[in-house]
């Protein structure tokens, strides 16, 4: 039994049911079908986690053969330089349109923002699961295009290469891209009418966890942003069907437009990989540091800050394909800016640890490398969004080092630790925590060595996407690589923690970490129709009413001093 | 399969509210998930609006290309929209409002329960969009006939049923040919056009026409009536006149490529429409819908709404410059 | 919402009123089509007196304008929630962002761009073969070299 018997009978909090543990999310249903069929928030997002993580297996394996390419000048593992194009494409397509971009929202956000929301579903579930469908139909695509002689485009498909290249596969590709996207604009479309619209009552918008705020505002962009990359993709499918002309300078057309099109997406996109990551990492830093967060609103606002900066400085992608002088120092100056809301959250994280109780559980190790890393990532940054630098460190490894730090060292990281946080609240059973921050610390250290050493070699001039290289760099290749296996042995130790825990794992508690939103308050796992009653909301961010509780083996949210509960405390709470 | 799981989830539903206090009782077409109507209809509102924001951004690509082409190439634009038909483009202007306005209508009946209005309504709105399909139909047909198409084939003068035929076969010619000349990513552009003047030019002044020079300059087929024309044909054929107007200013194709993306994506939307149009009769047919249900007749309006919105710039922006 | 839809029943007591959402009174949607039925006649007469550079600007107000009866009255703005039109407001606002920074970046290149149109290439090509790409391709030959 998962009942939890709570002290005085006025404060009891309803939401955690006296119910069988068999009967959870889990196995309410049972049968393939009912996996397939489900219409349940949680389950839709457990089969996008692990989709998910099988296209991220298949995105690192081609990441491992990139790095393994690299390691002597000339042919090593493939003779063909085509190969290796059709590669590091592969690699970014995947990890971009299949694993970030989907990561956090589709699946950890589908599994816990309805719960922590205090909803019993999201608003459309159908729609959700016809989302999670196209992600399949764009998986299966993508595949479909490398049976169809693959596509050395690059993931960012430039013109006029993308549409006179000879490689087959062009088009399928495009294609997954396009319904993928529409697959994220479901899910964004879907999560701004539930924040909206599903609210329980006494969750205001300043009372929702920092990590719905940041799906919020994430929702925002995928909405906003994505359409534009299906057209831009429909126009470069046409362009390269039938050669319309209008990304084509022999047919007067204009290629730099195509670059307009394509960044105006896909520069809110990189925000689209990165807040839900500064979500999770804010509410893993509170709950970790048993501390309210520093400067709530102030995170919450720079999240739609960030949100809507990100539409407006797309063009420090181009600084070197010919757009004019102008509109470089126009975008330059935006781009400058987005460090200030950026800024406004390491600060109020760091100020949210300072004087803190810091227990350094598993999530919190993923915390602090991604406060780390992200600060990395965020300031090479800067070096890029000014100009006269950029022109020189531009397609060198320097801008792939800083755009790996933002997307690897700090979304991905993001997901894996949001992982480790909601993993007992997912499936009710607790990881091995040593063996779990060994793993963090083992990719923790892989990363370092396989991008740091990337800002060196790209400051000295090796350009991004090539197959052979001067001898003189082979040195740091070869550095670059050995950390990019550091980094597969601690993401396979983490893949031995997580997965050992569904064998042989201990039961989870309700709330292992001491957390105080919604989701922690209901049994792990979820019950099917989460809350059967609407959940009392209460400050999500007030850590003073959770306390350890050494019978259940976790935390406890006792809220009998507060007078909104219990009248009769009203004098203890005034006392505090 | 899907029917049985759904069901399992009203049963759920139904246990799930057990408790709860619903002072209008239980509404069947009320989902698990929400606790009011006006909380589902809000949502329902919201995402449809959402959906439609999404269509505006969509289109919007396309809105943003028309633009940057008419700032490079403003002659373009008010030369080439005198080949539109501006009457068959007002005709459908009017088609379309008509027919949003039925829709407007049909909603009106849904939440009003009048069945009868709502199904007249229904198929005025899908008549309205067949309408509007014929029409451009017509128009489409008369365009391809004058060759005035995208890409490089409107550059090639189809003097017969065959030369048709050819011309829009050597629409993907041009593809292959800048496959060719663009082999080396890193030489793309001004290479690319650096090799062109090799071109004999008085094959192009007989043929009075570009990329067919283009695709023989590289190598290429091109057709051999293209290359050179049998004197006087041109007079007696309507199709193709274009390409003997000397006013024609360069790169018109660029017109007709944004033409047809803009216009036919928005026909894309109008066969989408259409499908859901019939849906709603079908569902109206079986008397799904009244004034506590009508959701979907709401929804699938403003849908509809929002493509004659489109429409209502489409028209100025290509029909009607002076 | 229900509340909205008493209020604003008025002539129509005798009418059955859903519980949510709002029913439009016939005379608005019979007016609002014949106002852009009319609007339509406007903008196609308009096209045929030269105003110069306010021709196009005169065109997308009178569609602004239809556009504004159709989502206000047909899609329900004026009675739905105001979010509903933030929604479409703001989503057009972003058309406005891309389609503002892309054209300015247009407009301070279109000198230094090539793109078959400088002022030469035409000269060359009303000589040789109209609208021929080959022509201004061949005309801007010489001054591909140019940039910023």
């Amino acid at each position: 039994m998962t009942t939890i018997q709570l002290p005085s009978p006025g404060a009891i909090s309803d939401t955690i049911e006296a119910r069988p543990e068999s009967d959870n999310y889990l196995t309410h249903t049972r049968g393939i079908l009912s996996w397939i069929f489900t219409l349940d928030h949680k389950r839709i997002g457990v089969m996008y986690m692990w989709s998910v993580l099988g296209a991220f297996l298949l995105g690192g394996t081609f990441a491992l053969l990139l790095r393994t390419e690299l390691l002597t000048p000339g042919p090593t593992i493939t003779d063909s330089a085509d190969t290796y194009n059709q590669w590091f494409t592969l690699h970014g397509a995947i990890m971009v349109f299949l694993v970030i971009i989907p990561s956090i929202p589709a699946a950890l956000g589908n599994i816990i923002m309805p719960i922590m929301l205090g909803a019993k579903d999201v608003a459309f579930p159908r729609l959700n699961l016809f989302s999670y469908y196209l992600w399949v139909t764009g998986a299966i695509l993508c595949i479909v295009s490398l049976s169809m002689g693959g596509f050395d485009t690059g993931w960012t498909f430039y013109t006029p290469y993308s549409t006179t290249t000879t490689a087959g596969g062009v088009i399928p590709v495009l294609t997954a891209a396009f319904v993928l996207g529409f697959s994220s604009i479901f899910t964004g479309l879907n999560f701004i009418v539930t924040v909206h619209k599903l609210r329980p009552p006494g969750m205001t918008w300043f009372r929702m966890p920092l990590f719905l705020w940041s799906i919020y505002a994430t929702a925002i962009i995928q909405v906003l942003a994505t359409p534009v990359l299906g057209i831009t993709l429909l126009l470069l499918i046409v362009e390269r069907t039938v050669n319309i002309g209008i990304f084509n300078p022999s047919m007067g057309g204009d290629p730099v437009l195509y670059q307009h099109f394509f960044w105006f997406y896909s520069h809110p996109a990189v925000y689209i990989m990165i807040l839900p990551a500064m979500g999770i990492i804010s509410d893993i830093i509170a709950i970790n540091s048993h501390r309210a967060i520093f400067g709530y609103r102030f995170i919450a606002f720079s999240s739609i800050a960030i949100a809507m900066f990100s539409f407006i400085v797309w063009g420090h992608h181009m600084f070197t394909s010919g757009q004019s002088a102008l509109m470089n120092t126009l975008f330059s100056a935006i781009s400058f800016s987005v460090a200030i809301p950026s800024a406004v959250k390491v600060f109020n994280w760091i100020a949210t640890l300072y004087k803190g109780s810091v227990s350094l559980t598993t999530p919190m190790w993923y915390a602090l490398a991604f406060l780390f890393l992200f600060t990395i990532g965020g300031l090479t940054g800067l070096h890029l969004a000014t100009l006269s630098t950029d022109v020189h460190l531009h397609d060198t490894y320097f801008v792939v080092a800083h755009f790996h730090y933002v997307m690897m060292g700090s979304a991905l990281i993001g997901m894996i630790g949001g992982l480790h946080h909601w993993w007992p609240k997912i499936f009710g059973r607790m990881y091995d925590q040593r063996l779990g921050t060994i793993a963090c610390w083992i990719i923790f250290i892989g990363f370092n060595v396989t991008f740091f050493t990337q800002f060196i070699l790209g400051s000295q001039g090796m350009p991004r996407r090539y197959y052979d290289y001067q001898p003189e760099f082979q040195i740091y290749h070869v550095i670059s690589t050995i950390g990019s296996y550091i980094m597969a042995v601690g993401f396979t130790l983490t893949a031995i923690t997580l997965f050992g825990s569904l064998v042989n794992g201990k039961k989870a508690p309700a709330n292992p970490w001491g957390g105080r939103s919604l989701e922690w308050q209901c049994a792990s796992p979820p019950p099917f129709d989460n809350f059967a009653k609407a959940p009392r909301v209460g400050d999500c961010y007030d850590f003073t009413v959770v306390h350890w509780d050494p019978k259940i083996g976790g935390y406890r949210v006792d809220e009998s001093n507060d007078p909104e509960v219990n009248p009769a405390a009203q004098g203890t709470k005034a006392a505090h | 399969m899907s029917q049985t799981t759904a069901n399992e989830h009203t049963t759920q539903a139904d246990h799930a509210h057990g408790h709860d206090e619903h002072a209008h009782g239980h509404d069947p077409h009320l989902a698990h998930h929400f606790d009011s109507m006006a909380q589902q209809f809000d949502s329902a509102k919201l995402g449809i609006w959402l959906f439609l924001a999404t269509e505006i951004l969509f289109f919007g690509g396309l809105f943003v290309a028309y633009a940057i082409l008419r700032m490079r190439n403003p002659e373009v634009f008010s030369y080439a929209s005198h080949y539109l038909d501006t009457i068959m483009g007002g005709i459908n202007t009017c088609v379309l409002i008509l027919s949003s306005l039925t829709m407007a209508l049909a909603v009106r009946c849904a939440q009003t329960d009048r069945r009868g209005g709502l199904i007249v309504c229904l198929v005025l709105t899908f008549m309205g969009a067949i309408g509007f399909l014929v029409i451009k139909y017509f128009e489409y047909t008369h365009k391809f006939h004058d060759n005035l198409v995208w890409g490089s084939s409107f550059y090639v003068p189809p003097h017969d049923a065959e030369g048709h035929a050819e011309a829009m076969e050597l629409k993907t010619a041009p593809t292959a040919v800048t496959a060719i000349t663009v082999k080396d990513p890193t030489l793309f552009a001004i290479p690319d056009l650096a090799a062109k003047p090799a071109v004999d030019v008085s094959a192009v002044k007989s043929a009075s026409v570009g990329p067919v020079g283009m695709a023989r300059a590289s190598g290429a087929p091109a057709p051999e009536h293209a290359v050179a024309p049998a004197p006087g044909k041109s007079e007696e054929a309507h199709p193709g006149t274009h390409l003997e107007d000397p006013k024609m200013p360069p790169n018109t194709h660029l017109f007709f490529a944004i033409y047809y993306c803009m216009t036919g994506l928005h026909g894309v939307h109008v066969v989408a429409g259409m499908g859901l149009i019939g849906w709603l009769i079908w569902r109206s047919v079986r008397g799904d819908f009244s004034s506590k249900n009508f959701t979907a007749v709401d929804t699938g309006g403003l849908y509809w709404h929002i493509v004659d919105l489109i429409w209502i710039f489409l028209f100025p922006l290509f029909y009607l410059i002076h | 919402m229900s509340h909205q839809a008493t209020h604003h029943a008025g002539s129509h007591a005798a009418e059955v009123h859903p519980e949510v959402g709002h029913v439009v009174p016939v005379k608005y949607l019979v007016g609002a089509g014949v106002a852009l039925l009319f609007l339509t006649v406007i903008t196609v007469a308009v096209r045929y007196i030269d105003l110069g550079e306010a021709n196009l600007m005169l065109a997308l107000a009178i569609a602004v304008v239809k556009a504004t009866i159709v989502a206000l009255i047909f899609m329900h703005l004026r009675w739905d929630r105001p979010f509903n039109l933030l929604v479409l407001i703001g989503s057009i606002v972003f058309v406005g962002i891309m389609l503002a920074f892309s054209a300015m970046d247009v407009h301070q290149n279109s000198p230094t761009i090539f793109n078959g149109n400088a002022p030469e290439a035409e000269s060359v090509m009303q000589a040789n073969a109209p609208g021929a790409p080959v022509a201004q391709i061949r005309s801007t030959n010489g001054g591909v070299g140019s940039s910023d």
